[in-house]
């Protein structure tokens, strides 16, 4: 017994283990992309440390309403209208949208997977209900989603963090995450070992959990990543609008939230930094989560 | 084709109505009171008897069944109910209001689909080279720039090059289309650079993938010129994905509306979206959530229909 698997093992050609090293090679613009993730996070973690002032502070003769705040050895990406360091409030900033981007990103690719694949899972009505009810909510714009969300949910804030900021965010994710999740779903639970596992006898909810949740991980991991991307933009509009995050917290939507007309002519950095901030966080994620499918499951429709 | 034209329209009757339930649902149900929220958020202390009497008046009071009796009977007249803050029926609030946001899609997608085709095009025939590296970082970053920052900017390259703002507010069409279009062009820039990305790359994608298939080789290896390769065996094909893409963008856009109509301080439904949630105004909210549903269902229906006059394996399907 034990030999006839050896041999078996022997013909089956075994796939050559793939290492960071060959994801560096084969996908530069990846590796750029988790490198500047990197950076931020660092950044993030370590602010009070990196940044140069509190991102807080009041100094209210480096505003530009007042002539100053130029980019300056003391403030090297210039102040704001009250006259905050704008490279420390960016530095901050990092926090407020690395956070809500992860965990919108994260609480709503979970429930979507879960969704999808007990979907898949328990078919014919139940998936048919499932799935009409997702292509309902396809059918509302992500903002407009998150939007009504915000509207219809009080505002709530634990340990500094916008739980209804993140909850407004993930919801729009779920649906997308569904379908996806679904489609990858449907292949396994036709597996012998799924069948298996139902001739065994085990609950729904073990065999959704333990036996296809494991085996959808790579197009979970690449829409998260994806999904970070667009958290961080999704926080960023609607803290512009004044429904995300609210003052004193740096956000860096926020920043762009208190610029008036006077300072597109007076303080242009004003305007520059912060979206190039938001530009570059979503423009990172997006460079790795491409790489990242591309690497995992190049076919995989987003 | 006629026979499938009219199933699939005939199914946009039961969508519509399942999205009209659903947002009964989610904003008459779920949040508790309308007129709580609003009262407590115009501040003040707001004794038991006035939300009483203003949710007699608003009709609040009825049994929940009725509430929805009535809403579903009002809908299809396009009796939104009244907005709980103008005190306007919320149909005259959007109809007043939604033909800018629409001329300004319509002038981001005309905008988008020009930047988009000789991008996309351009990027999957040079596939490798570094004219499509550039395109493709082109298009990566208008899918990661904010479009309110890229009208930020755009507002602030106007103010230094041309010394002044683009003129604020808007004068229609009818009246004066030149001033009409430099204002709209702007804001429909910023929308439209995203759009234009998202079409871009999958009109490349889409015509890698039909490159590659037998039969380009076959046209290819049967000395076909190449040029009539790639425009009548290969991008014709390779237009229905980006068809598809560039009618649910479409739909999308009107998200994107939300946050560009802000920055430019225009007066559309994106706009009005934004103040109703500011307001508490959650009867127009629930106007304007329909509204948009509504679009992406009928901007859906145009694209599959479109989808099966392009492709005829389509409309022999079951």
């Amino acid at each position: 017994m034990t030999t006839k698997i050896q041999t078996n093992e022997k013909m089956v050609e075994k796939p050559k283990r793939r290492t960071i090293g060959d994801f560096i090679k084969q996908q530069p613009l990846g590796f750029i992309g988790i490198v500047m993730i990197i950076i931020m996070f660092l950044a993030a973690v370590f602010a009070p440390y990196v940044a140069p002032y509190d991102p807080t502070d009041i100094d209210f003769m480096a505003s530009p309403a007042l002539g100053g705040g130029q980019p300056s050895i003391e403030h090297p990406l210039g102040a704001d209208a009250f006259g905050r360091d704008i490279l420390s409030r960016l530095i901050f900033g990092a926090r407020t949208a690395l956070s809500i981007g992860f965990f919108s990103a994260f609480i709503g690719c979970s429930i979507g997977a879960i969704i999808g694949t007990a979907s898949a899972f328990f078919g014919g009505k139940v998936d048919l209900l499932i799935q009409r009810f997702i292509d309902l909510m396809l059918s509302f714009p992500i903002i407009v989603l998150a939007i009504v969300v915000i509207a219809i949910f009080p505002k709530t804030v634990i340990f500094g963090i916008d739980v209804n900021v993140i909850v407004a965010i993930a919801i729009p994710f779920i649906p997308k995450t569904a379908r996806v999740i679904r489609s990858q779903a449907l292949a396994i639970v036709t597996l012998p070992y799924v069948d298996a596992a139902r001739a065994n006898g085990f609950s729904a909810k073990r065999i959704i959990f333990r036996h296809v949740l494991p085996n959808v991980t790579a197009p979970f991991l690449i829409m998260m990543t994806a999904f970070i991307g667009q958290a961080i933009l999704l926080e960023a509009s609607l803290s512009y609008l004044g429904l995300g995050v609210v003052e004193p917290t740096p956000s860096w939507g926020l920043m762009l939230a208190g610029v008036n007309a006077d300072y597109y002519r007076s303080a242009p950095w004003m305007i520059l930094y912060p979206g190039v901030a938001v530009s570059v966080a979503v423009f990172s994620f997006n460079l790795f989560g491409d790489s990242l499918r591309d690497w995992l499951d190049p076919k995989l429709k987003l | 084709m006629l026979q499938y034209a009219l199933r699939r329209i005939l199914l946009v009757f039961p969508t519509l109505f399942a999205v009209a339930v659903l947002v009964f649902l989610v904003l008459r149900v779920v949040p508790g009171d309308i007129v709580e929220i609003k009262m407590t958020a115009e501040g003040g202390i707001v004794s038991q008897e006035e939300i009483e009497r203003e949710r007699e008046r608003l009709g609040l009071n009825e049994p929940l069944y009725k509430q929805f009796f009535t809403y579903m009977i009002g809908l299809p007249r396009g009796d939104l109910g009244v907005s709980l803050w103008t005190e306007r029926p919320v149909s005259q609030e959007i109809g007043s209001r939604i033909a800018l946001s629409f001329e300004l899609a319509i002038l981001s997608t005309i905008l988008a689909v020009l930047i988009a085709f000789p991008l996309g095009t351009l990027s999957a025939l040079y596939r490798g080279t570094v004219l499509d590296y550039v395109i493709r970082i082109i298009t990566i970053g208008g899918i990661a720039v904010p479009s309110f920052w890229l009208g930020m900017l755009l507002i602030m390259f106007a103010i230094t090059f041309f010394g002044k703002l683009p003129p604020l507010g808007t004068v229609s069409i009818f009246d004066d289309p030149l001033t009409n279009l430099y204002q709209l062009i702007w804001p429909a820039l910023s929308v439209g650079y995203r759009y234009s990305s998202v079409v871009a790359r999958m009109l490349r994608s889409s015509i890698l993938e039909v490159l590659s298939e037998d039969y380009i080789r076959t046209a290819r290896a049967k000395g076909v010129f190449e040029r009539l390769v790639i425009v009548k065996h290969g991008m014709r094909n390779a237009l229905l994905p980006t068809v598809t893409v560039i009618g649910l963008e479409f739909a999308f856009l009107l998200g994107g509306l939300v946050v560009t109509e802000s920055v430019f301080n225009l007066n559309g439904i994106g706009k009005l979206f934004v103040d109703s949630v500011v307001r508490n105004d959650l009867n127009l909210l629930q106007g304007l959530v329909l509204t948009v549903a509504t679009c992406f269902v009928f901007v859906n229906l145009i694209v599959d229909l479109l989808y099966a006059a392009l492709d005829p394996r389509i409309r022999y399907q079951k």
